[in-house]
């Protein structure tokens, strides 16, 4: 798919979040906005390997979503690209649905685990990249993570170990969009340099402006070419992008849009943030 | 109580002097030589304590299925959870205090909530680990793996069974908590007693009252209903090797002889006591229920000691559950 066309399709999957976030009431806001490049990008843009038709095909890549509480995004984005269909997003975070509040692996297809918890992701992707690893496979594991769950200890413990094991075949996209639920992450508990600290754990380190979906593509297709160390993508993200009132406000990290803020909100997203005419206009 | 099975127990178990003893733990190794050899998807994780937790059987073998994580036991679970998303059957090995005593979180969302098929192993269970002191002697595990969703809980009595419950874990879906103790205990079982996961077995008849337990506390069970039987009092054991799910027929059946001591090596809530008093007092009707009396740890922290002055100071010896008997039987 041509930049132009995964733009459109991102802009579509941020529609799809805010009326899933106002519909269901409760949930967050910035960090599935913030995301829905790398998302369009990993599943529109020939990153992953993958087939809707089939989400336990054998031979495909695996996604762990990490920080489950984005899952908004995840969830518009499968449902875009064929795991299910459109109109099941209404029901996001309802009773009986497949779409919890928090991802849950056993009930919706291509969902690889469920999370919520924070700084479990990595670990999980490990093991996944271990058993490809002892099947002499070649499938690539992608984890999504926040920079919030860096605060995890356990995060560190994965990031250890997977230096120490050279797991080249796990890939780290690290959403530094720098706010957490009680303020910016260099307020509530320092993380830079992050650069130097994922080198000094035997890791790749590739920045990139997590907007621009063909640099996202390019810094994946060379995470994979990367030998004998695991790669951290710090795709730099503005977390509530898309939508004006909403972009670098940590207020959005953990709150859903009522519906005039959410009616506000898809008209800018309509508009592409008044670059061009809004229907309501 | 109702039909006799033949258990096949070693033919000196009441004479514990005569018997070998072995820790639990060791049938943990052996088991796992045997799962490795039977299956190539079996893996097994340690946390830097592959000697003490028999891991280290294993990794000899099977180097290349051997996973060394270091000392951080919630990296350890949720790599396991994801060897397992891939199809391996992990083995996580370490202490009962930090699996699932530190990574429980991990164990109750990567790994009941997905259902991921991953054993978990508990060594040094029990105020029975001796000089080492309350930090190493897990008494909460059981408590803290029953009233978990999707999860099996499993307290072999001696080393054999340990093997058995060891491979019969590897070969069913889903998770598997598996408790050993870390002092050679009798081995009373032998390789022809049976066991099956759900199964709960009757290791000695009785009438007057039934004895249920688990792990090693099983044989001072046992000692105890044969010393009682110089005195005319009639007490059956039940080997209650599995606490998850509970054997319900049979802790019902046990139930008939009119009132029931537990015997476990874990702290007094939540533990064997507590999951067979919930199987009884919402299964005896009116007029039938039972008194019972539990052998346990009394809501108190352990501390250091040889592992014999423990047992006797916590109250979990063959003596403390002829008192138990007697005190059970004035309630009826």
């Amino acid at each position: 798919m041509e930049i132009k066309k995964l733009k459109e399709q991102a802009n579509i999957i941020r529609k799809d979040i805010i009326e899933m976030l106002v519909e269901a009431k409760s949930g967050h806001s910035a960090g599935p906005l913030g995301m829905a490049d790398v998302f369009t990008a990993l599943y529109f843009g020939d990153v992953l390997k993958h087939d809707p038709k089939n989400p336990k095909w054998e031979q495909r890549d695996r996604l762990v979503l990490s920080n489950g509480h984005i899952c908004p995004v995840h969830y518009a984005t499968l449902a875009r690209v064929g795991y299910f269909p459109i109109e099941e997003l209404k029901t996001l975070r309802k009773l009986g649905s497949r779409l919890q509040g928090h991802p849950h692996n056993a009930a919706l297809p291509g969902i690889e685990t469920s999370s919520g918890p924070l700084g479990q992701g990595i670990s999980q992707a490990i093991g996944m990249a271990l058993a490809v690893k002892m099947d002499k496979k070649k499938n690539q594991i992608y984890v999504i993570s926040s920079d919030g769950e860096h605060d995890e200890g356990q995060t560190w413990e994965a990031i250890m170990f997977a230096g120490k094991n050279k797991m080249d075949n796990l890939t780290n996209i690290m959403d530094r969009n720098n706010i957490q639920i009680d303020g910016f992450t260099e307020d509530v508990m320092p993380l830079e340099p992050l650069r130097d600290k994922y080198e000094a754990f035997g890791w790749h380190v590739i920045d990139i402006d997590g907007h621009n979906i063909q640099e996202i593509i390019d810094a994946c297709n060379q995470a994979k070419a990367i030998f004998e160390k695991p790669v951290v993508i710090l795709a730099h993200t503005i977390p509530g992008k898309g939508v004006d009132f909403m972009e670098f406000d940590f207020k959005w990290h953990g709150k859903a849009p009522c519906a005039e803020e959410g009616q506000k909100a898809l008209d800018c997203l309509r508009t592409l943030d008044g670059k061009i005419k809004g229907e309501h206009e | 109580m109702s039909k006799e099975k033949n258990m096949d127990l070693e033919k000196n178990v009441y004479q514990k002097e005569k018997l070998e003893q072995k820790p639990t733990r060791n049938g943990y190794g052996q088991g796992l030589v045997e799962l490795g050899k039977r299956s190539e998807d079996v893996v097994v994780l340690c946390a830097d304590l592959t000697g003490s937790t028999r891991s280290a059987m294993f990794q000899k073998e099977f180097p290349d299925r051997f996973i060394q994580v270091g000392i951080a036991e919630q990296n350890m679970l949720s790599i396991a959870a994801g060897l397992a998303f891939s199809g391996k059957v992990p083995f996580v090995s370490t202490y009962g205090v930090f699996c699932p005593g530190r990574n429980w979180d991990q164990l109750r969302v990567n790994v009941c909530y997905s259902k991921a098929n991953v054993k978990l192993t508990g060594a040094h269970t029990g105020v029975s680990v001796g000089p080492d002191g309350a930090t190493h002697q897990a008494l909460e595990d059981i408590a803290i793996t029953r009233c978990l969703p999707n999860m099996t809980v499993l307290a072999p009595c001696d080393m054999i069974e340990t093997k058995k419950a060891t491979i019969a874990a590897g070969e069913i879906k889903g998770p598997v908590y598996l408790r050993f103790a870390r002092e050679a205990t009798p081995i009373f079982t032998t390789v022809k007693t049976p066991f099956q996961i759900g199964q709960a077995e009757v290791f000695k008849q009785g009438k007057d009252v039934s004895v249920i337990a688990c792990g090693p506390t099983v044989h001072e069970a046992l000692l105890a209903a044969h010393d009682l039987a110089k005195e005319n009092i009639s007490v059956a054991v039940v080997n209650n090797h599995t606490i998850k799910p509970m054997d319900e027929k049979t802790i019902i059946e046990a139930a008939k002889t009119g009132a029931v001591v537990t015997a476990e090596d874990h702290q007094v809530m939540g533990g064997l006591g507590s999951a067979v008093a919930e199987v009884l007092a919402t299964s005896l009707p009116a007029g039938r229920q039972v008194p019972m009396e539990m052998i346990a740890v009394q809501d108190r922290f352990g501390e250091s000691g040889q592992p014999e002055e423990l047992m006797k100071e916590y109250g979990l010896l063959a003596e403390d559950i002829k008192q138990a008997i007697k005190k059970v039987i004035k309630r009826k």
